[in-house]
């Protein structure tokens, strides 16, 4: 590389992350630490029955067994898991039936991260969850849901409200034997959102949690179940932020989805989780389990991710695609700067018959960061026809980013159809220099380009986010050039 | 609107520009010709701001401003436009959304609003139909498999959509067969005006029969060494440029 363009890329400097701010408001913690008193703590606190109580033991006693998985192509510090404050709540005893009700120092928090939760001042066209620290803080547009016969809930509301839902979905998908985190997760999981989709209803909107982080020295630790019955379509999204904090904060969510016959779940995420600084210290790590099943023949489950936020990243959204004719889609686009670093990808599991998946993955590696796209494409015995096109697209942002591509193909059906591309680019100072040209400066440009890169994924995300990501994008980006 | 004084520059440490001086006035349109590795192009990058060279010395001012003073992108803001040789592709982004990126960052640094969603697609289309452009080309990704002639088209488009006051095309013509460079000139000539300035840079006179400049320049070793009329450039391709190397050797 000439020298000038060394410049170039060594020049574009960080901008603050945005929603570092800490809110003050007193909380009710559980104790530092993890053993069975704690599970039985956070259960209390939620006043749950004794059959999620004993679920939440099982998984514990499952994941003390378990050893932290060391496959991944990165390293991080050893988390301890006794360091760790498993359950933060705003102090607030009584139950939330009005926004009246909620803290205004709740409200503000939300309202600076440009989320309203005030009636007038709502996105139109978007319920939301928001989740603060352990606890779901309201959930707007319930009652327009409910003539249409949609649960839309925390999903601590749930199995109080919805036990025979949540006793026969949760953990279908994704086992608390499934994987540390995910057996860690089932032990102590605070909220998170519920979502049960009646019988050939389609969501008359965009459902979306929002989750914040605010608590020091916590984990956050939630679980999403959504439910889409037969014939019925829903759109959910999730967003979240942290404060900036030196230490790094553990997220280990799961995230299960079930689409039965003919149904559709299209899932998007905009992950902007703190990343840490520019060396490398404090962000969160993002260690998350998410998967459906289209139990059903025609289901279909898709996944959009733009992950810009976190100091790791290490999630695959799968599809198990065993309904004959169902089809699983994974669009992603991962943004790594500075010394963050992303292992991300999907599994797609080919079960039923004439099974279809598409993976698009994009990976943008800034600054001295490393970025992984690791995918499965497994087809089984007895998947006829099953088909998947994989396309891998990686962009290097300066000469000090990595960029990785780790596909797995596991096929055992000769009749199906594979096929995978792969791409590494390099924003050049040729493109910079064709944009400044034409009087567009050096963040505008990388913006451009980088947002052209991803056009295809952003195109799969709701329009009232698709705008937002765009922003975040060039945010994320900003300082990776010289 | 341009007036270059004895610039001098290198790249790596090679001296490529040894003195240049231009004067080019509103509405002229300047030709500069001369043999392969006599600097053309490395004059169209320095005066466009490319990074590449270093500027040694001299002055250029561009309408009362020191140039080489400003960042690339203010000297494209402030109405100088480069018709790229090679132009580069972006994909993904159309054509449609990079224009627009680009006048409303000018129009942010004249202290505009940016120009409405509306505004701006129906200035696109009055341009297009004087341009006679092809309106599948903006919605493609910028310059992305587009053949020699509509990426050089492309650029004619840009320049009508940018409106500058001074254009340099570099080798405008390289790489197109005669109907593309009928076209390109075409779309090069509806833009002269007497406000607007051209800095056409060929090796090839063919450009000039289409193009016709008030003067030719002939660059060679890095500076200018012969200035005449069009009919300088009717001589060079007949007599080609080795007399003007030998003349220049005899007068050193």
């Amino acid at each position: 590389m000439s020298e000038p363009e060394v410049d170039i890329i060594d020049q574009v400097v960080s901008q603050e992350y945005k929603y570092g701010f800490v809110t003050d408001i007193e909380m009710d913690t559980a104790p530092k630490g993890l053993n069975e008193d704690i599970v039985r703590f956070i259960s209390a606190k939620k006043n749950e029955p004794e059959w999620m109580l004993e679920y939440r033991l099982k998984a514990f006693r499952y994941w003390l067994k378990m050893e932290e998985p060391n496959w991944q192509n990165f390293n991080y510090p050893k988390i301890n898991y006794q360091d760790i404050i498993y359950y933060a709540a705003p102090k607030q005893k009584i139950a939330l039936d009005s926004l009246d009700q909620v803290d205004p120092e709740l409200l503000k928090t939300f309202e600076k991260l440009g989320i309203s939760l005030l009636e007038q001042k709502r996105l139109t066209g978007v319920a939301v969850d928001a989740v603060f620290d352990s606890v779901s803080i309201a959930t707007t547009f319930k009652e327009q849901l409910k003539e249409k016969g949609v649960i839309f809930c925390a999903i601590s509301e749930a199995v109080h409200k919805h036990p025979d839902l949540v006793k026969k979905y949760l953990s279908s998908v994704v086992p608390y034997t499934d994987n540390y985190f995910a057996a860690l997760n089932s032990a102590v999981f605070s909220d998170g959102s519920f979502v049960y989709i009646p019988k050939g209803v389609r969501c008359p909107m965009e459902l979306s949690t929002y989750f914040r982080i605010n608590a020091e020295n916590t984990g956050q630790f939630e679980r999403t179940l959504i439910i889409a019955d037969e014939g019925s379509y829903v759109s959910y999204l999730e967003g979240c932020t942290a404060p900036m904090r030196d230490e790094n904060q553990l997220h280990a969510a799961v995230v299960e989805l079930i689409a039965l016959e003919k149904a559709e779940i299209k899932y998007s995420t905009v992950q902007n989780w703190y990343p840490g600084d520019k060396e490398g210290k404090g962000g969160i790590y993002n260690f998350v389990t998410k998967r459906g099943i289209c139990e059903g023949a025609y289901a279909k489950i898709s996944w959009t991710q733009v992950e810009t936020g976190s100091a790791i990243t290490w999630k695959y959204p799968s599809c198990i695609l065993k309904g004959d004719y169902s089809t699983g889609e994974f669009f992603s686009v991962a943004v790594t700067n500075n010394a963050q670093v992303a292992d991300t990808g999907t599994k797609m599991i080919h079960i039923g018959k004439h099974t279809k998946s598409r993976i698009v993955s994009k990976g943008i590696s800034a600054g001295k960061s490393h970025n992984s796209y690791r995918g499965l494409v497994k087809v089984n015995k007895k998947a006829e026809h099953a088909r998947n096109y994989t396309q891998c697209d990686s962009m290097l942002i300066g000469d000090r980013s990595g960029a990785h591509t780790f596909p797995y193909i596991e096929v055992n059906n000769n009749t199906a159809t594979l096929e995978h591309e792969a791409s590494t680019s390099k924003i050049g100072e040729d493109q910079i220099f064709y944009c400044s040209q034409r009087g567009i400066g050096l963040e505008e440009a990388i913006s451009l380009i980088v947002n052209g890169f991803c056009k295809e994924v952003l195109n799969q995300l709701p329009m009232e986010f698709a705008v937002e990501a765009q922003k975040l994008l060039a945010v994320s980006l900003e300082g990776s050039v010289g | 609107m341009l007036k270059i004084e004895n610039l001098k520059a290198s790249i790596e440490g090679k001296s490529i520009l040894n003195g240049i001086n231009l004067d080019i006035k509103p509405g002229e349109v300047h030709a500069i010709m001369g043999p392969n590795g006599a600097g053309k192009s490395t004059l169209s990058a320095v005066l466009a701001g490319r990074n590449d060279y270093e500027v040694t010395e001299g002055v250029v001012d561009f309408l009362g401003k020191d140039l080489l003073d400003m960042s690339p992108e203010d000297r494209a803001r402030e109405g100088l436009f480069l018709a790229f040789q090679y132009p580069i592709e972006i994909p993904g982004v159309s054509t449609t959304n990079f224009l627009k990126t680009a006048i409303n960052e000018k129009r942010k640094y004249l202290g505009l609003e940016p120009m409405e969603a509306t505004d701006f697609l129906k200035f696109m289309r009055s341009k297009m139909e004087e341009m006679e452009m092809d309106k599948s080309l903006t919605s493609r990704s910028l310059n992305e498999g587009f053949s020699g002639g509509e990426k050089k088209r492309n650029e004619v488009f840009q320049m009508a959509m940018l409106e500058p006051k001074l254009a340099i095309l570099d080798e405008t013509d390289s790489g197109l067969d005669i109907d593309a460079l009928r076209l390109v000139s075409a779309g090069v000539n509806k833009l002269r005006n007497p406000d607007r300035s051209f800095l056409v840079i060929t090796h090839y006179q063919r450009l000039l029969d289409y193009i016709v400049p008030d003067f030719v320049h002939v660059l060679y070793k890095g500076r200018i060494v012969k200035s005449g009329d069009a009919s300088l450039a009717k001589e060079l391709e007949v007599k080609g440029y080795d007399w003007i190397k030998q003349e220049v050797e005899a007068a050193v």
